[in-house]
């Protein structure tokens, strides 16, 4: 077991708490780069959808995860992202800026439409975020003449200083594309959480009158947070976009919206991890099932809704047995690992708890 | 007339709305919690009487088939609230939200794999025959589904307002522990509840059925359900009804009278004004949380 | 001028008048404290004063700013700090965290700056650690600063909550019920710290308790209330005989 040892204040708001763990991390992020050297060109492919659901996932993780807010409804920003991105491209702005801008005019978007939605608690926001992803499709059938409609659009390729890339002829630059978004916007993330901001996210997750009684103002900081949310999952739109190559209306559909929240919470809600492990299973699930599908009954025979179906039941176990998600999980692992032989059983119990009404009425 | 045709059928639509409605506002009235999948309890009420009654499945007379598959929905609520939502008690709300979404996800892939994707009929009496009032023509389906939906709103209202149960029901959902104190048997009363959303979903599928085809993805009606116990204020029975027929109502003259792309889009944005300017619901009171 | 002073304050709820016509003024350095029994209306008080409430008619000014001017989170930034009666800390943080949302009302840094930790959010992540060190220090929290709350006892909870507070750095500083569940012991170290919070850092406080042991001990004046109004104020021990206060705490005919 690592003990860690605190000499200055500095050790708690560095980006790695020790040398241990910056190490580990650096690692990574090396064995990231390297990653097209190791495996062939369709697995690049593959990781880099997991990372692109990784950065929808740490946008919306930033909404419910941080702040406490369940959306239902981020297929409607993940559209908004791709489509400003493609239609600023097609109006001459170089990539370069077309990509940050699109983020930033989603997260804006996001932001006005949270602004009626603050007053909405748990559900209530759940159901007009619903709304919101259903209207979605038909506001992007209405506006035809920019969104192209039923019919839909296709990105054009990326130039970045002539530089070009593109996800099906050239998937080792598109992957280093998304992996420094990844890369960028999980710094983002981790900045948040050990700025004032981002403990005003937990405090109004938690306790919105001793927030308010401690100066923020819960209003604003729902909005941010709706923004910020929005922000980094229009990239992510914006990539998704470029990694299926053609979108419509329906690309980014209501399944998509849930699918993206039932991720988070098997990733474990509340930490950056949660986003990366929750990706890798929504990525590879499909891949799984029909591997499994067709050693047991052959291929080529379709089963609608066995992705849905299976994914739904994963996260009903995750829900009862490891509500901490993946994370969870692996952190329990880890500790047993680390205090071996020591760990008991009861370390881990959940505590009982009772509901205490949030209704009004 | 046309006006009158267009409101008949817009209620009736209302009032398969107003059922699941209702179903969301029991188990939110007792529990606290939201049922996402009552949409697929609905649909999973509707196959299980077309399982039993249809003559290429078990071939039973309708009327035993629908008493039947009302209990085994109410037993498979009850169950689910045994082995799954009991075990959640005191999670978040939004816990049980994503749960429920998953449970429609599942029912949905088990109605595919039973009975099929295809669409298919239920060979139910009520669906023959019309009947004409002036010069209005009503399907004996529709006149059957208002009449059904007004009583068992009444019956599920008075039981709830009246019996020593409904109000044990209540009293658990403001407070469970101060409830558990006083002697409420607070997870008992939770099956009960669910037991009977499952026995409302059921009524709600075969009179759903009885209008017209079903497939394991009629359940998305839910959604609309959905905006209308919200736009009756979820705590009410009534209002979850009201709420039902007012979206029914407005489908068919919103298809009627506006632009094709927009008629689609008029109960969800009737919603979002009802959750903007009024967020909990046209019947509703506000108060604030003490502290 | 009295650092807080409300005239004539009144708020009813639907047909209950929880305070009724109320006056009073807290003293710069004192320690004053609301008494009376259940239902009396002084968490009202406090939350007329956090601006929770609306009042239904009545004049609140801090400092010589008119209170009623003030949105709800604009009230921190005067200097006022406060407790809850049902301990409402940030439960799935840990107890540094919670302390250090104390500090948001100094928070100077910009969006931007913060995504990017800039070199300024460095700085002030600093400052407002070493001020939270300081609170932790003083209330002996050491051992709980990287415990999440909601783990901890009862007991620890309340002295966090306290901790919270005195993290954001206050004038003046409400306690619903500071001592209400605590033990025996607990409740004397609240006592201490209630006097070195007034004396040594200059706070005041302004508290509701029903412990009468712990009001007597450390306020230098008591208001008791009942049905919302004023029966009487004054020294503690000047309180405590009031034959209205015994009246309306033992019921009619017990004096
Ligand atoms: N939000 C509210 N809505 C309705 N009535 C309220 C509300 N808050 C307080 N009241 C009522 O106002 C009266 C005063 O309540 P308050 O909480 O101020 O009492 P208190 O003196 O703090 O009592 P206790 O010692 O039990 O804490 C009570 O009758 C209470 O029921
Ligand atoms: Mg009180």
């Amino acid at each position: 077991m690592r003990i860690h040892f605190k000499t200055t204040y500095e050790q708690d708001i560095r980006l790695f708490p020790d040398l241990w763990t910056a190490c580990v991390y650096g690692a990574l992020i090396l064995l990231a780069f390297a990653l097209p050297y190791l495996i062939n060109e369709f697995y690049v492919g593959e990781v880099t959808n997991v990372l692109i659901w990784a950065i929808a996932g740490l946008g919306l993780m930033l909404l419910t995860g941080q702040t406490g807010q369940a959306s239902l409804g981020h297929a409607a920003f993940l559209a908004i992202g791709c489509y400003t991105n493609t239609i600023l491209i097609e109006q001459g702005l170089p990539f370069i800026i077309a990509f940050p801008l699109a983020g930033v005019i989603t997260g804006v978007v996001g932001a006005i439409i949270a602004i009626p939605a603050l007053r909405l608690h748990g559900i209530y926001l759940a159901i007009a975020t619903i709304a919101l992803s259903i209207l979605a499709d038909d506001i992007i059938v209405l506006l035809e003449p920019w969104t192209g409609g039923v019919s839909g659009k296709f990105p054009e390729m990326i130039s970045i200083f002539g530089f070009e890339i593109e996800r099906w002829t050239m998937p080792t630059r598109f992957y280093y594309l998304v992996l420094v978004v990844t890369i960028i916007c999980t710094l983002f993330y981790r900045n948040l959480l050990r700025s004032p901001l981002g403990r005003a996210f937990a405090a109004v997750r938690d306790s919105e009158v001793s927030a308010t009684a401690m100066g923020v103002h819960i209003a604003r900081t729902k909005a941010t947070a709706f923004g910020l949310s929005c922000m980094i999952t229009g990239w992510a739109g914006a990539l998704m976009g470029y990694y299926a190559g053609t979108f419509n209306n329906e690309t980014f559909s209501i399944v998509i919206s849930i699918t993206l929240l039932m991720m988070i919470v098997i990733g474990g809600l509340g930490s950056i991890h949660g986003a990366f492990f929750g990706a890798v299973v929504v990525a590879f699930l499909p891949q799984g099932l029909s591997i499994l599908k067709d050693g047991l009954i052959g291929g080529g025979v379709a089963i609608p809704g066995l992705e849905t179906g299976v994914f739904g039941m994963i996260l009903i176990l995750f829900i009862l047995f490891e509500p901490m998600g993946i994370y969870g999980r692996w952190l329990k692992i880890r500790i047993w690992f680390e205090l071996f032989p020591f760990a008991r059983k009861d370390m881990f119990r959940r505590q009982k708890s009772y509901l205490k009404t949030e209704r009004l009425r | 007339m046309e006006v009158l045709q267009l409101l008949v059928s817009g209620l009736a639509n209302g009032c398969v709305y107003g059922l699941i409605a209702l179903g969301f506002v029991l188990i939110y009235k007792a529990t606290e919690a939201v049922n996402f999948a009552q949409g697929d309890f609905m649909m999973l009420g509707a196959f299980v009487t077309l399982g039993l009654t249809n003559a290429e499945y078990m071939d039973l007379p309708f009327w035993i088939a629908a008493p039947l598959a009302i209990s085994i929905m109410a037993v498979l609520g009850y169950l689910l609230d045994f082995f799954i939502l009991r075990h959640l008690f005191g999670q978040s709300q939004t816990a049980v939200v994503i749960l429920t979404i998953a449970l429609g996800f599942v029912l949905r892939f088990v109605a595919g794999l039973i009975w099929g994707h295809e669409p298919q009929t239920l060979e139910s009496p009520l669906a023959l025959g019309d009947v004409q009032f002036g010069g209005v023509v009503l399907g004996m389906a529709d006149v059957a589904v208002i009449v059904v939906t007004f009583l068992l709103t009444w019956s599920l209202y008075q039981f709830f307002q009246r019996t020593k149960l409904g109000l044990a029901m209540q009293a658990a959902s403001q407070n469970q522990m101060a409830a558990y104190f006083m002697g409420i048997p607070v997870r008992r009363v939770q099956g009960l509840i669910w037991g009977l959303a499952g026995a409302t979903a059921a009524v709600a599928g075969i009179l759903f059925a009885s209008k017209g085809a079903i497939d394991p993805n009629a359940g998305l009606l839910g959604i609309k359900a959905f905006a209308a116990a919200v736009i009756g204020g979820f705590g009410s029975l009534p209002g979850a009804l009201a709420g039902g027929l007012i979206v029914g109502v407005i489908e068919p003259f919103a298809a009627r009278y506006l632009a094709a792309g927009y008629s689609q889009i008029a109960p969800y944005a009737l919603l979002l004004a009802v959750l903007i300017f009024r967020p909990h619901g046209l019947f509703s009171q506000v108060r604030v949380k003490k502290v | 001028m009295s650092l807080l002073e409300i005239k004539n304050a009144t708020l009813k709820f639907g047909g209950v008048v929880a305070v009724n016509d109320l006056s009073f003024s807290v003293e710069e350095g004192e320690v004053y404290a609301i008494v009376g029994p259940n239902g009396a209306g002084k968490s009202t008080v406090f939350n007329l004063i956090s601006r929770f409430y609306e009042p239904y008619a009545g004049e609140f000014t801090f400092d010589g700013q008119n209170l009623l001017d003030r949105a709800p989170d604009e009230v921190a930034d005067l200097g006022i700090a406060r407790t809850f009666q049902n301990i409402e800390l940030f439960d799935h943080a840990t107890v540094l965290q919670n302390l250090l949302v104390g500090r948001h009302r100094h928070r100077k840094s910009t969006l931007i700056e913060e995504l990017f930790f800039a070199p300024r959010v460095r700085a002030e992540e600093h400052r407002h650690r070493e001020a939270v060190e300081e609170v932790i220090d003083f209330l002996d929290l050491q051992p709980y600063r990287n415990k999440m709350i909601a783990g901890l006892p009862y007991g620890v909870r309340k002295v966090v909550e306290l901790g919270r507070a005195l993290a954001s750095g206050p004038r003046l500083l409400l306690l619903d019920e500071p001592a209400s569940g605590l033990s025996v012991e607990e409740t004397q170290d609240m006592r201490w710290w209630i006097d070195d919070i007034r004396k040594q850092m200059g706070i005041t406080v302004l508290m509701v308790e029903h412990d009468m042991g712990l009001v007597s001990g450390v306020s230098d004046r008591v208001l008791a209330l009942a049905d919302g109004a004023k029966l009487a104020e004054g020294t503690p021990a000047e309180v405590q005989s009031n034959p209205a206060v015994i009246e309306a705490y033992l019921g009619a005919g017990a004096v």
